[in-house]
């Protein structure tokens, strides 16, 4: 056999294309996209979407967090801002209060020693009166007993008649009343 | 082939246009066609056992399978389409890139070794048959149907003069040559690449086993720079998976842009 006769009688043109080629190359090629359109690119899609959107969240979670933490903090800071001002307040407050307690004590103190004072007073006054009361009394009947013992008679009645010893002592208060003052 | 015709022990016959024809598997199932739809089973597999369970933060595999779907995603689709409208057409570029890296890795993969885009009629199917009425169905979609002419044939900021030129040149290379051009870019890199290495592999072995004298000291030469140009191919491989993908994101884009 010789191969090259052979061969030179079957070259067929390269250049002209056999339809069975172009045929089948057609179909395969169509079915190859059909597998990729159908299955491939959707997944591949898919996935990618996905991760577009897990890295999107990600960020989006990372931005909500940070704002939160700032919320927080200016939270924190008003509460602070407001707890300084309360203690503040509370201070001031205490202070004042104080102050008015310590008036008040004063003033109580003082309404409280001006009322013994007054008692004290009062109660001599009484007791001063209630002597002078007992001493003019007894005053009287002395005066009256001496000087019945002195005159020899009994002056009670007429003295008791005429309250001579009564008006005596009362002269006598007014005479001594300026010099005591 | 190669070895068939070096058993015969007689003169070196350097690979042609008839190697990438090789001769029907069974029935009329060639070794390309298999190819295609191993790359098919290939592609799906990858993907949905990749997106079965898919977490948040991936493992290893998931990596992978997201940095491939994120290429065909940002740097191709959203880069060339615009951020506003690239959504849809993921899918259709993403399937573009993989199944044309695929079947064009499959040439320095050993025992495949064969990229089935050096047959013409793949990389037609792909850009007349999916590419073509795509961008324009989107462009007549978007801007009515005399409104995508105007929009794809009078590109604005030119005098009324140059238009006399520019639009049947606009015309016959939006609507006539580009979705060849898009078929043949790949198909010529994949086709030269193959017959690049079948050549100097062919070489090596044919030197090593019928060379003459000094000349057998050649033969590792030879197979050196099919394994260097084998490196080449790869980055070529790829390269036209991502040329491929990206200008048919391109001719979307300039299909759907508001103005040029």
């Amino acid at each position: 056999m010789n191969p090259t006769s052979y061969l030179a009688a079957e070259a067929p043109n390269p250049v002209l294309p056999h339809p069975s080629e172009i045929i089948l190359g057609l179909i395969a090629f169509l079915l190859l996209l059909f597998v990729l359109q159908k299955f491939v690119s959707p997944r591949f899609e898919k996935l990618y979407a996905e991760r577009a959107e897990r890295i999107e969240g990600g960020i989006a979670k990372a931005e909500a967090s940070q704002a939160e933490a700032q919320r927080v903090l200016q939270e924190y800071k008003a509460q602070l801002a407001e707890a300084r001002a309360e203690a503040a307040r509370i201070r001031d407050d205490a202070r004042a209060e104080g102050q008015a307690i310590v008036d008040e004590m004063r003033e109580q103190a003082q309404t409280e020693s001006a009322r013994i004072v007054a008692q004290g007073q009062a109660q001599l006054a009484a007791q001063k009166a209630q002597i002078v009361a007992e001493l003019r009394a007894d005053l009287g009947r002395m005066a009256v007993d001496l000087a019945g013992r002195v005159v020899g008679e009994s002056l009670e009645d007429e003295a008791r008649r005429r309250g001579t010893v009564d008006r005596f002592l009362d002269e006598l208060d007014a005479v001594s009343a300026p010099a005591g003052k | 082939m190669g070895k068939l015709v070096l058993a015969e022990g007689g003169e070196f016959v350097p690979p042609g246009a008839k190697d990438f024809f090789l001769p029907p598997i069974f029935g009329g199932v060639t070794k390309p066609m298999v190819l295609l739809v191993l790359s098919v089973l290939i592609v799906a597999a990858f993907f949905l056992v990749a997106t079965r369970n898919l977490k948040l933060v991936p493992g290893k595999f998931q990596f992978a399978a997201e940095s491939v779907y994120n290429f065909g995603r940002n740097s191709i689709a959203r880069e060339q389409i615009g951020a506003k409208d690239f959504r849809p057409f993921v899918p259709l570029i993403l399937a573009l890139f993989t199944f044309i890296l695929v079947n064009n890795l499959f040439g320095i993969i050993p025992f495949i070794q064969f990229p089935t885009f050096a047959h013409i009629g793949f990389p037609l199917a792909l850009s007349v048959l999916v590419v073509y009425p795509v961008y324009h169905g989107v462009g007549f979609r978007r801007h009515g149907f005399v409104g995508y002419f105007k929009h794809q044939c009078f590109p604005p900021g030119a005098p009324w003069w140059v238009y006399i030129l520019l639009a049947p040149i606009e015309f016959f290379q939006k609507f006539v040559l580009n979705p060849f051009t898009l078929a043949i870019r790949v198909f010529a890199a994949m086709f030269a690449g193959h017959l690049l290495l079948l050549v100097f592999t062919l070489a090596g072995e044919y030197l090593l086993l019928n060379g003459g004298g000094l000349l057998k000291l050649v033969s590792p030469v030879s197979f050196a720079v099919a394994i260097a140009l084998t490196f080449l191919e790869a980055l070529i491989q790829v390269l036209q998976a991502y040329i491929f993908a990206l200008l048919s994101a391109s001719y979307i884009g300039m299909a759907l842009a508001e103005d040029h």
